[in-house]
């Protein structure tokens, strides 16, 4: 890693099953992001890459490697050495980089997060399944720094499996970014405590615009748009926590939990995000703008639930 | 008695009135179809399954006919916890509750503690059992940047220790030298829901902001194989107070 950009870490698909030990999910912020660079190269799709945040990244390979770069668009830039003019290579392509190569991501034209899979996988040691930086509990590696050296793994998806090099158009994995100045769509289930808020709560907590502030992280969005009010002010006991929940601290402002989320928390949660937006909730940035809309009300569930 | 209330497309969220931990674990072992994590909360147990992949109610049906009974190996075994009470919220405790600081540490060390769940950082689990006489110290107000690992704490009516450096605004009474988290062991973290503790007191160190009891306090008799040094007040405080020892004894524990 040459400049590693505001952020870069190591991601995989996250540990999981761990959570009855306060132990969160972690893992790439937009799953299908990185399952699609995985599958250009032709890794399996749980094979760890780099996320970057913002871009601005520049690494060189000391091997000859297979690379793609998927997530927010942004300009890749291969230089090659040897005299050969640096060139600007397809976003979500696959390229071929010989050793000495050095690769550089631009900043991202919409949305937060690159992700770059090698062939093989990035090879540093698992922590409990996982290869994932988990930057709350500070679980795997953290921050990448200038100087980082990422070894590269031999992953490989078996044949007939789903991520064979190339397979990701038709699959339903995509990336999914709101353009610049657009307002992003993500759909909710009410609950698990609805019943904590007014009665209204839900379809103002759908007719409002919130838009991501600068303290947002790998964490979750903080939000700033209308206040969801409590109809009591008792005390929630400790819960479990999904990915995607919107968990409503006093100040009423929604905080939609990302995959670094604590496991357990006290605030109550007045709906959870769909998983197949979570992606696209993860690709938001400071200043961008987004709208709940719930095409489920409350405990009737599976409508949300799309491929992917 | 258990209510399901579905949290999102991936989660169920279950209400119940038997301990958490042990309904997590009766979930576990059963093994149904589609559950990837089982969280238990202080109320609530957080079954995770894939995103739309689970029948929710049908998942609800057969987690009611689960059979919830206390886990065996928490029945068998007691987690012992080695502390140096030297904590440096010991003596604002002592102030707080009207106790001597010998009282506190008997207090402390004196309970049989419960894992009610884990939470917060990897490891710190929350134990139930904190003598009544502790129940009311409250959290900090102004919570610590970095409380050292092993710190052993309580607030809000419940016990912990620091598994690692974090910020934390609980009351500090001791540490341990203990690991309560270790990535390389397995299982990571030394705590596991419904597992049971106790708070074993150590010989007291003596450092100028210690404020333990004196060396002529501290001076017991030799520590038996259960019954490590602790503070005179453990056995007998100042006050004439017995009841710690009284408990031990229905416990089928040695007290000398």
């Amino acid at each position: 890693m040459i400049k590693p950009g505001p952020l870069a870490t190591v991601q995989d698909l996250g540990r999981h099953g761990r959570g009855s030990i306060g132990v969160p999910p972690s893992g790439a912020a937009d799953r299908a992001s990185l399952i699609a660079a995985n599958r250009l190269v032709g890794n399996p799709d749980g094979s760890a890459g780099l996320e970057l945040t913002l871009g601005r990244a520049v690494f060189r390979c000391h091997g000859d490697l297979v690379i793609a770069v998927t997530g927010a668009p942004a300009t890749v830039t291969v230089d090659r050495g040897a005299g050969t003019e640096p060139a600007p290579i397809s976003f979500g392509a696959c390229i071929e980089a010989a050793a000495g190569t050095v690769v550089s991501i631009g900043a991202p034209s919409a949305g937060l997060r690159c992700y770059v899979a090698v062939a093989g996988g990035v090879a540093v040691p698992a922590v409990l399944g996982s290869r994932s930086a988990d930057l709350l509990s500070d679980l795997g590696g953290g921050p990448l720094r200038p100087g980082s050296t990422l070894p590269i793994g031999s992953d490989s998806a078996k044949a007939g499996e789903a991520g064979e090099a190339g397979a990701i158009y038709g699959s339903g994995i995509t990336t999914r970014i709101v353009e610049r100045g657009a307002v992003a769509e993500l759909r909710v289930i009410g609950g698990p405590r609805l019943d904590w808020f007014e009665a209204d709560a839900l379809d103002r907590l759908c007719s409002g615009i919130y838009t991501v502030t600068p303290a947002s992280n790998r964490t979750g969005l903080r939000l700033h748009g209308e206040p969801m009010l409590r109809s009591s002010g008792a005390e929630l006991p400790s819960e479990g926590l999904v990915t995607g929940a919107l968990q409503v601290p006093p100040d009423g402002l929604p905080i939609l939990l990302l995959a670094d989320h604590p496991t357990v928390g006290g605030y109550p949660v007045i709906a959870c995000v769909a998983s197949a937006d979570l992606g696209l909730a993860a690709q938001l940035r400071p200043g961008d703008r987004l709208r709940f809309t719930s095409p489920a009300k409350a405990g009737r569930l599976g409508e949300c639930s799309v491929g992917a | 008695m258990i209510k399901a209330r579905p949290t999102g497309d991936s989660g169920l969220l279950l209400d119940t009135d038997v301990p958490p931990a042990w309904l997590a674990a009766a979930i576990e072992r059963a093994g149904l179809p589609g559950v990837v994590d089982v969280v238990p909360g202080a109320a609530t147990v957080l079954v995770l399954t894939g995103p739309g992949t689970a029948d929710f109610a049908d998942l609800a049906a057969r987690i009611s006919a689960l059979p919830v009974t206390e886990p065996a190996t928490s029945i068998a075994e007691v987690i012992e916890i080695p502390v140096h009470y030297d904590g440096a919220d010991l003596a604002d405790v002592a102030e707080l509750t009207g106790l001597s600081v010998t009282e506190v540490i008997e207090a402390h060390s004196g309970g049989l503690y419960t894992v009610g769940w884990l939470g917060f950082s990897p490891g710190f689990g929350y134990l139930r059992g904190l003598d009544e006489r502790l129940m009311k110290v409250p959290r900090l107000a102004t919570p610590r940047v970095a409380v050292p690992a092993g710190s052993v704490a309580i607030a809000a009516g419940l016990a912990a220790v620091y598994p690692r450096v974090s910020p934390g605004g609980w009351r500090l009474l001791g540490h341990t030298s203990v690991r309560m988290w270790d990535e390389d062991r397995d299982p990571a973290a030394l705590l596991s829901p419904a597992r049971r503790v106790r708070f074993v007191a150590m010989a007291q160190r003596r450092t100028s902001r210690s404020p333990v009891p004196s060396a002529a306090d501290a001076s017991i008799g030799p520590a038996g194989a259960e019954a490590p040094d602790r503070p005179a007040g453990a056995r007998h405080s100042p006050t004439g107070r017995v009841e710690p020892v009284r408990r031990r004894r229905s416990m089928g524990r040695v007290s000398r």
